[in-house]
C-alpha cells in the first residue's frame, strides 16, 4: 500500500450553535493513500461535509491530528491555512460555485493569482485545465452562458488548475442529470486514474460512489466500513 | 485577469446600481468642488489689494453716512498720506441693469488709487467737468460706452432736487487697471462726487467711506485705532478696517459663507455616506458564498478585505476625481463667461483636500463592509449561514 496522504488520527469535531453542543465526528481514524479515489457516504448530518472540510483545511478539529501531503494542518493559522490550501488542495463544490462576474478562463485563474506565475504561463496553465476538462472552446462564456456540467467541469479545471496533489469534491453531481454526472463523475475517474490526483468526493448517490475505488461509510460521526469497489 | 480587474469586474456585477452610485459621488465632488472654490473667492478674493489703505465708516453701517468735515481730522492722523472718500450711488442702467456707481472727489482718488490707469487728461476732465463720469474698461466694453457720450443713469436712492431719478453723466474717461488682478475689477462707474453732493435731494456734504492712503511703513492697526478713537462718543462713531477686511466684511453681509459651505457640504457628504455605505453593505451581503469561495481558494482575510475596501476606493476615486475634474472645467467656464471678475477657481488646495475626502470617505464606507467579508467563516459561509 502507497504512504498515506491523507491521515486523521482521533479526531473529534464539536459545533456550538446557540447553547447547544453538537458532536459530529468522534474518535475518527482514517488514512487515505495517494492516488486513491475515495468516496464519502452516510445519511445527512453523518459529518460527511465535516470531514471533507477539515481534509480540505477549511475548518479545525476540536482535537486530534490531521495531517495531509506530511503536513499537520490541524495547527496551522488562518494565514497559513489559506497559504497550504492554495498550493495543495483543490475543491469542486455541488453548486459549482463560480464567479458570476467572470469568463470561464477568468474563473479558472483566480486560484493562479496567488502564485508568482507571469500572466503569459498563467494564460497556457488556463488553456490546459480548460482542454482537460474539455471546454477550450467556452473559454470566454460566463457561467450564466453555460449548462450544469459545463459549469462543473469549469469547477474542476479551477481545482486542478495549480496542479495539487489533492481533489475534495462536496457532491460534484448533486445538481447535474444522470447523464451528465456520469460525464463528470468519469472525468474525476480520468484525473484519478491518468494524472495521479487523489480525491476525497462526499456523495449521497451509490451510482456516483461504484465511480471510487473506496467508499467509507460515515454513521453519526463515526466511520462504519471500509468498502473496496 | 489582474487582481484589480477583478475588483473592476465586481464593480460592475450590478451595472445600474454601480453607475447611480457614482453618479452620487460626482454630484458630491461637484458640489463640494465649487462650493469650496466659491468660499474662496469670498474669502480671500481681495488679496491683491495689499494693506496700504484703510476704509473707514460708520461704526453702525456703512449706510449711514458720516460728514464731510472729517477730512481734515483723519488727513491729520500721523500715517495717513491722502485722504478720499465715495459715496454709493445705487446706479441702474437702462430697464434694470445694476451698475456700481460711487460718488468720488476725482483728484483725492486718483491719488489714493495708483492702481488705476487712465491718461492724466482724463483725469483732468473728471475732475474739471461739474456732470463728469468715468467708467472701468470692462463695464465700457460691455455696454459700448465711449468717451464724450452722455450716459442716463437712474438711482432708486438718490432722486435729485426735483424729485426726478434720472441723471445725465458725461463719459469722460475710461480706466485700466495696473495689472491683471485690478483689471479684472474694472467693472465700476466714478461720478464727481461735487455734482452729486449738490443736485441729490437727500442730505450734503456727507459720504459713506473715507480712504486712507498710508504713508509708507505705516502701522496700519495704530491708525485704525487712532482714527476710531478720535470719533468714539461722537454722533459720529466710526470702524476703520484694512481695505480687505472691508471688502470681505461688505460680502459676508449675505451670511457667514464658509459656515453655510460647511453646512451643505456636511449634508452632502452624510447622506452619500449612507447611499454608497448601503451599495457596499449590499454588494457584500450578495456575495457571502462567492467571498467564501474566494477564501476557500487560498485568498487570506486580509486579501479579501483588501478587495472589498478596493472596490469602495475604487467608487469613491473613480467619482470623486470625475466631480473634482468637471467642478475645476465648469469653474473656469464661469470664470471665463464673467471676464474673469467670478474666479471660481479649483486649485489645487481644493484638490488635496477632494483627494483626503475621497480615501476618508472610501474607509468610512468600506471598512465595515471589509471586515465583514473578512471575518466571514468559510464553512458557515458555503452553508448559508
Amino acid at each position: 500500500m502507497s504512504e498515506a496522504i491523507v491521515s486523521l488520527r482521533n479526531v473529534d469535531k464539536r459545533y456550538t450553535r446557540g447553547k447547544q453542543s453538537v458532536e459530529v465526528l468522534q474518535g475518527l481514524t482514517l488514512d487515505i493513500p495517494k492516488g486513491e479515489f475515495v468516496a464519502l457516504m452516510g445519511p445527512s448530518g453523518s459529518g460527511k461535509t465535516t470531514l471533507l472540510n477539515l481534509i480540505g483545511g477549511l475548518d479545525q478539529p476540536t482535537s486530534g491530528q490531521i495531517s495531509v501531503g506530511g503536513s499537520r494542518i490541524d495547527q496551522l493559522s488562518s494565514g497559513k491555512l489559506a497559504h497550504w490550501r492554495a498550493h495543495n488542495v483543490g475543491f469542486v463544490f455541488q453548486f459549482y460555485n463560480l464567479m458570476p462576474v467572470l469568463t470561464a478562463e477568468a474563473n479558472v485563474e483566480l486560484p493562479l493569482l496567488l502564485t508568482r506565475l507571469p500572466a503569459s504561463q498563467r494564460k497556457k496553465n488556463v488553456a490546459v485545465a480548460l482542454q482537460v476538462v474539455g471546454l477550450s472552446d467556452r473559454a470566454r462564456h460566463k457561467p450564466r452562458e453555460l449548462s450544469g456540467g459545463q459549469e462543473q467541469r469549469v469547477a474542476i479545471a479551477r481545482a486542478l488548475v495549480s496542479d495539487p496533489q489533492l481533489l475534495v469534491c462536496d457532491e460534484p453531481t448533486g445538481d447535474l442529470d444522470r447523464k451528465t454526472a456520469d460525464e463528470i463523475l468519469g472525468l474525476l475517474q480520468v484525473l484519478n486514474r491518468e494524472h495521479g490526483k487523489t480525491i476525497v468526493m462526499v456523495t449521497h448517490d451509490p451510482k456516483a460512489a461504484e465511480f471510487a475505488r473506496r467508499t467509507l461509510h460515515l454513521e453519526k460521526g463515526e466511520l462504519l466500513e471500509q468498502v473496496a469497489a | 485577469m489582474t487582481k484589480t480587474g477583478f475588483v473592476v469586474a465586481n464593480l460592475f456585477r450590478k451595472k445600474t446600481r454601480t453607475i447611480l452610485t457614482v453618479l452620487s459621488v460626482i454630484m458630491a465632488f461637484l458640489l463640494f468642488g465649487l462650493l469650496q472654490s466659491l468660499n474662496s473667492v469670498f474669502n480671500s478674493g481681495a488679496d491683491f489689494v495689499g494693506a496700504t489703505r484703510l476704509m473707514t465708516q460708520a461704526r453702525v453701517s456703512f449706510t449711514q453716512a458720516l460728514p464731510l468735515s472729517m477730512v481734515p481730522k483723519l488727513e491729520a492722523v500721523p500715517g495717513v498720506a491722502r485722504v478720499a472718500y465715495s459715496q454709493w450711488f445705487g446706479g441702474v442702467w437702462q430697464e434694470n441693469t445694476q451698475i456700481f456707481t460711487f460718488a468720488v472727489d476725482p483728484q483725492r482718488y486718483h491719488d489714493a488709487y495708483a492702481e488705476w490707469v487712465m491718461p492724466e487728461e482724463q483725469w483732468q476732465a473728471f475732475e474739471q467737468t461739474r456732470t463728469s463720469m468715468v467708467a472701468g474698461k470692462m463695464l465700457a466694453d460691455k455696454y459700448g460706452w465711449k468717451i464724450g457720450q452722455k450716459i442716463p443713469l437712474s438711482s432708486n436712492i438718490y432722486p435729485q432736487k426735483g424729485g426726478s431719478k434720472s441723471w445725465a453723466f458725461d463719459l469722460v474717461g475710461i480706466y485700466d487697471g495696473k495689472d491683471d488682478n485690478w483689471r479684472k475689477q474694472t467693472n465700476a462707474v466714478f461720478i464727481n462726487h461735487d455734482y452729486f453732493d449738490e443736485a441729490n435731494l437727500f442730505g450734503k456734504g456727507r459720504t459713506n467711506f473715507y480712504i486712507l492712503k498710508l504713508a509708507p511703513g505705516t502701522d496700519a492697526a495704530q491708525v485704525s485705532k487712532t482714527v476710531d478713537a478720535m470719533f468714539e462718543n461722537s454722533p459720529d462713531e466710526t470702524k476703520t478696517q484694512t481695505e480687505k477686511d472691508f471688502n470681505l466684511s461688505f460680502v459676508k453681509q449675505i451670511g457667514d459663507i464658509g459656515l453655510i459651505v460647511r453646512w451643505i457640504l456636511f449634508a452632502v457628504f452624510f447622506t452619500l455616506l449612507l447611499v454608497v455605505g448601503n451599495t457596499m453593505a449590499q454588494s457584500v451581503r450578495e456575495r457571502v458564498p462567492e467571498l467564501a469561495v474566494l477564501k476557500t481558494l487560498g485568498f487570506t482575510d486580509g486579501s479579501v478585505l483588501g478587495f472589498v475596501l478596493a472596490e469602495a476606493v475604487a467608487l469613491c476615486l473613480v467619482g470623486g476625481v470625475v466631480g473634482l475634474v468637471l467642478a475645476t472645467l465648469l469653474g473656469a467656464m464661469v470664470e471665463q463667461a464673467t471676464g474673469g471678475q467670478f474666479r471660481l477657481q479649483v486649485d489645487g488646495v481644493i484638490w488635496a483636500i477632494g483627494i483626503g475626502a475621497i480615501l476618508v470617505m472610501s474607509f468610512a464606507v468600506g471598512l465595515l463592509p471589509a471586515l465583514r467579508a473578512r471575518s466571514l467563516k468559510i464553512v458557515d459561509a458555503l452553508a448559508g449561514r
